[in-house]
């Protein structure tokens, strides 16, 4: 951050990098437990089951540049590495190599974690603003919009157990994205509640991305990623293998899928 | 040009990383609400279900005490028993609960939350805080059970009390101190979770909870200048003095100066033990 002036004025500015991924590599050790019990030896083993470590590399160098303005899909079998790139990306999960860079602290669309089930609606939306890092004031400014668009106005004193897993996902879903974000990670929001509400989740997603400079959606569904981003990155076992327009790694994707 | 340049001259910042100190406790302080509302809404929600609801934040307590009073009052013989026994107890067992809460569940603070931990950015610190938090807001109830208990019992209430006050912020730094610690050590080491309650239990028994050290003791003076320096039995013998009058209650004036040094020591030096593994707590293995 302390390079002189005329340096960046020099650099070309249009459009800007948003976020730039290089060289990052993910990998971990986990203790290896819970191993295959093979038939009549399996005594014997659980005496003398030696606790190994194995390492998951679950990214092998992945890098790229994404500009402010665009819609970067992100998408890959099970296991691809996928989520573990967009938690690297948030700064939740630390690189073992490479570094990621963003012009803003990226944030992934997620409040789940943070609520309690056993706390009414009110309680949850309170908490899960919080938590989020918005302000008390900007919540109460918010509140009755977050629970309309979730429609649980009813139920808003009841707790949180109570709901149906549809009105849950709403709530879910109305109170992350009632912050707005510069950079935005959505991991497979979009496919939650009945057909009417994601209609309305998705046209909330395009506010955001629009409000947003840069978004980051992962998702399995193809249709949506056509539909939403002007750009796809595939990963396939913490590789990335191509990275360009949406129709032709879509393509490229299912026809590896398919072999 | 590698990328790395390339982010400099756009002036992007690196991702994740642990911020300095004095930005990360700033940070912690903006998000005092989160703590707050977080240890309230929590009490609320392990309430929310039992019929009695606060009550047992009191209820559980007494009945701890009762059971501690019938079984130490009759195993124990009088040497080890001071003036106003039940009294006595009653703060004792209080007193130390407040500490083990915070001592066996602050260890798993982070450990618990490892899916809010692995899906939303704010600083780690405010998990071991909130539960701290959490137990000091489910102590006052008990502290006004304690003094009314104190004065059913016919002890005029008198301006020492308030020493009560400074007792408890520097009693709740110590805990949130401690806390951090082991929420930390728990992180690197899952198993400590199955050795604390025994540490918790060892220092139930070596605290003087349930009889006094210096009546047990009295006579054996390297065992006794030990237990001065065991922060523990410091607190717990400075709230019984402020509360109780009598020769069993005299406080030995250093306590006070021992009491804050701990406290302060233990809570910056967990503050700084804590935040050094930071970009630690959200991995997954």
């Amino acid at each position: 951050m302390d390079e002189s002036t005329d340096n960046s004025t020099a650099a070309p500015r249009s459009p800007g990098a948003a976020v730039i991924v290089d060289d990052v590599h993910v990998e971990y050790k986990v203790l290896a437990t819970g191993k295959r019990a093979r038939g009549t030896d399996s005594g014997r083993r659980l005496l003398q089951r030696s606790r190994k470590t194995r390492s998951v590399h679950a990214l092998k160098g992945v890098s790229f540049v994404a500009n402010e303005g665009e819609s970067v899909g992100v998408i890959g079998t099970n296991g691809s590495g996928k989520s573990t790139l967009m938690r690297a990306i948030v700064g939740l999960t630390p690189t073992s190599q490479g570094a990621i860079y963003a012009s803003s602290r990226p944030s992934m669309l997620g409040v789940g974690a943070a609520l309690l089930r056993d706390l009414s609606g009110e309680r949850n939306v309170i908490l899960g603003g919080l938590a989020i890092g918005m302000s008390l004031k900007e919540i109460e400014g918010q509140y009755d919009e977050i629970v309309d668009f979730a429609g649980i106005r009813d139920f808003i004193e009841l707790p949180m157990r109570t709901y149906s897993s549809g009105m849950t996902a709403r709530l879910k879903f109305a109170i992350a994205t009632a912050r707005s974000h510069e950079i935005l990670i959505v991991d497979e929001a979009l496919a939650v509640g009945d057909r009417d509400f994601r209609k309305r989740s998705e046209g909330r997603i395009r506010e955001i991305r629009e409000d947003a400079g840069t978004v980051f959606l992962v998702s399995h569904s193809m249709k949506s990623i056509r539909d939403t981003c002007n750009r796809v990155i595939w990963l396939n076992k913490g590789d990335l293998m191509m990275d360009g327009d949406p129709d032709e790694v879509v393509s490229a994707y299912e026809n590896f899928q398919q072999d | 040009m590698s990328l790395a340049d390339h982010a400099a001259r756009e002036g992007l910042r690196q991702v994740g990383g642990r911020p300095p100190f004095g930005a990360y406790v700033r940070d912690v302080w903006r998000h005092r609400p989160f703590i707050y509302r977080l240890a309230r809404f929590r009490i609320e929600a392990e309430n929310g279900r039992n019929r009695l609801g606060m009550g047992w934040v009191i209820l559980k307590p007494t009945i701890n005490a009762a059971v501690y009073g019938t079984v130490f009052g009759i195993l124990l013989g009088a040497r080890a028993r001071p003036e106003h026994y039940i009294l006595f107890l009653f703060i004792g067992v209080f007193f130390f609960d407040y500490f083990s809460e915070c001592f066996g569940s602050g260890a798993k603070s982070i450990t618990r939350n490892a899916n809010l931990v692995q899906s939303l950015n704010f600083p780690r610190m405010s998990l071991p805080l909130a539960l701290v938090t959490q137990r000091f807001l489910q102590f006052m109830p008990i502290v006004g059970l304690v003094l009314l208990v104190v004065m059913l019992s016919g002890v005029r209430p008198t301006l020492e009390w308030l020493q009560l006050i400074p007792l408890i912020v520097l009693f709740t730094l110590f805990n949130a101190g401690l806390t951090m610690v082991t929420a930390r050590l728990t992180v690197h080491f899952r198993d400590l979770t199955q050795l604390l309650p025994f540490a918790s239990r060892l220092l139930f028994y070596t605290s003087g909870v349930f009889y006094s050290i210096n009546k047990r003791f009295a006579g054996h003076e390297k065992f006794l200048t030990v237990a001065g320096y065991q922060p523990v039995h410091e607190i717990m013998t400075l709230a019984r003095g402020a509360l109780l009058e009598g020769p069993d209650y005299v406080v030995p004036p250093h306590y006070w100066l021992f009491v804050t040094v701990w406290s302060v020591a233990v809570f910056i030096g967990g503050s700084l033990f804590f935040w050094a593994a930071e970009e630690r707590y959200g991995r997954v293995d």
